[in-house]
């Protein structure tokens, strides 16, 4: 075989922005493992002492513990509004329904400071104080978003002919939706789910102005970094965190890799 | 009949009340939650604050946005935002290229989704943890000067500035880049890049001539995020830009914070959205939109 200027340098530079993604992260998850309390490099020694002092931070834990509450909560209603809103969207035909498809994109594709300022300026205009459910109505609408976005690209997928065949054979809308559609989104809306529950753990620019004096975990993370507090221990959460994250993720893709394998 | 056998039978017949049934729960909520939050914060921004009580007062006045436009050192933040929102956008666009194009010509069955998993662990792991990576790395005593020591060059001072934060932004949303463009030019048929190059046209010329524009509405999509997340942005000028590194997210984020003067921060916001609202009607114009 000729050897291929370009297509070499192609492949090289996959491997140059591949190293330029992964270097970053695997630094951070490296200064964990340091045992000094100042941040340079390279690290002179190496120690677990920083995990079991973050552990043990009640400060820390009471924050992990919201953000997971947080997020159960607005997953949860994430799903059920995603998915009724792709099922109703999907169906939409005739003027207007492109507007409306382009309307549920907006919370993302519009910047966080956005949704973030428009929610405070809206508690406040009502008065209402700011708290855990405030958090969870800005990371839900969001959330929604990414829950719709993979149940509507599955759902255009679909052959529609099984819920046809499904109406033919005597199934009203509402056995066939159990019964065809419903199993078939089941992976979608689940990988649709555990980003969603990513996302809210840990998004950090909407919550800052939905929170309050109360503190999820990027919350934390982001106020021990501004005020270089309890930087061994932050060095620690993220890691930790990063691996919490790759789980969900990879899982997610899982789901919609098989899934997309049976329909091609 | 039970009811919801009835009912069921009426959402049957009734395709429209149908879609009107499962839109209407996720509808309220994008009603009562987002859009009538950006409108109050509209309303908002007409408002004024009380120098002495502190206290919000209701009214429409014009009061801060002529603050706004008469104080250049707004000015220059807006313009210092919109102006790395654009360079981040370049850059990624320009970066983005090689790998998509890779993945979706060269890579076989079973690299692909794995360059596919490479892209999107680190968009969805987590953005502090990113940022504060790159703060480590560029500070003075980081992981760059330490390999620049190392290969006998100069120590570069670059944390903390303008073209850290051109770095870190365009490090975090370069895989918002890569996806929609690999989606767009994995769709491109190849017979039509046979057919180009029967014609005559050499590769540079195919790509120029057929690939790009074919791959345009993957861009724009692309696009669409990497500005959009750059521009309302806060957490990365704090945590890697300089001082005088402000964008307009600090001055809302600062107003609402710490002066606690919500109405001025509603105006700066304002802001975005009208830069983000020309974007989406231009990228709609281009396509992008088939291709999110």
């Amino acid at each position: 075989m000729r050897f291929d200027l370009a297509k070499t340098l192609l492949w090289a530079s996959v491997i140059v922005i591949l190293l330029f993604l992964f270097v970053p992260v695997a630094i951070i998850m490296v200064y964990a493992f340091s045992a000094s309390n100042i941040q340079g490099w390279p690290i002179q020694s190496f120690s677990l002492q920083w995990f079991a002092r973050t552990f043990a931070d009640d400060e820390v834990r009471a924050a992990l513990f919201l953000s997971v509450e947080v997020a159960v909560v607005a997953t949860a209603l994430a799903m059920l509004m995603g998915l009724l809103a792709a099922l109703a969207v999907y169906r939409l035909r005739g003027p207007g329904s492109e507007a409306i498809a382009f309307a549920v994109v907006l919370p993302i594709a519009l910047p966080g400071i956005l949704t973030g300022m428009a929610l405070n300026s809206y508690f406040v205009l009502w008065g209402i104080n700011l708290s855990f459910w405030t958090i969870v109505i800005g990371h839900g609408t969001f959330c929604t978003v990414i829950v719709y976005n993979n149940v509507i690209a599955r759902l255009r997928r679909l052959p529609p002919s099984w819920a046809e065949a499904s109406g033919d054979l005597g199934a009203g809308p509402w056995r066939t939706f159990r019964l065809i559609t419903l199993p078939m989104l089941g992976s979608a809306l689940g990988a649709g789910a555990l980003l969603a529950f990513a996302l809210s753990f840990d998004e950090v620019i909407v919550t800052t102005f939905t929170a309050g004096a109360q503190t999820t975990l990027p919350l934390w993370i982001f106020g021990a970094i501004r005020l270089g507090q309890h930087l061994p221990e932050v060095n620690v959460v993220v890691c930790v965190v990063i691996l919490l994250t790759i789980l969900p993720v990879l899982l997610a893709q899982r789901l919609m890799g098989r899934a997309a394998l049976l329909h091609k | 009949m039970p009811a919801s056998a009835s009912l069921s039978g009426l959402l049957w017949r009734r395709p429209a009340w149908r879609v009107a049934a499962l839109i209407s729960l996720p509808a309220i909520w994008f009603v009562l939650f987002y859009l009538a939050a950006l409108a109050a914060m509209f309303v908002s921004s007409f408002h004024t604050v009380d120098e002495l009580s502190g206290q919000i007062q209701p009214g429409w006045t014009l009061d801060n946005f002529r603050q706004l436009l008469g104080d250049w050192t707004y000015g220059r933040i807006a313009l210092r935002t919109v102006g790395i929102a654009a360079a981040v956008t370049l850059t990624d666009g320009l970066l983005a290229w090689p790998f998509a194009y890779v993945m979706a010509r060269y890579a076989g069955p079973r690299l692909r989704p794995a360059l596919m998993a490479l892209v999107m662990l680190p968009l969805w792991s987590s953005y502090l943890a990113r940022v504060y990576a790159w703060r480590l790395i560029l500070a003075h005593d980081g992981a760059l000067n330490w390999l620049l020591h190392g290969l006998g060059l100069p120590a570069a001072s670059i944390g903390y500035s303008n073209w850290a934060m051109w770095i870190v932004f365009t490090y975090l949303w370069l895989p918002f880049m890569i996806l929609p463009l690999f989606a767009a030019l994995e769709r491109i048929p190849p017979s039509l890049l046979e057919a180009s190059s029967d014609l005559g046209a050499a590769g540079w010329r195919t790509f120029r001539r057929v690939i790009v524009p074919l791959a345009m509405p993957g861009l724009v999509a692309g696009s669409i995020f990497t500005f959009s997340l750059t521009l309302g942005d806060y957490i990365t000028p704090l945590l890697v830009g300089g001082p005088g590194s402000d964008f307009i997210g600090n001055v809302v984020y600062s107003n609402v914070g710490v002066s606690n003067n919500i109405p001025f921060a509603a105006a700066f916001a304002v802001l975005p959205l009208l830069v983000m609202a020309g974007y989406l009607l231009i990228a709609r114009k281009l396509g992008a939109f088939d291709a999110l």
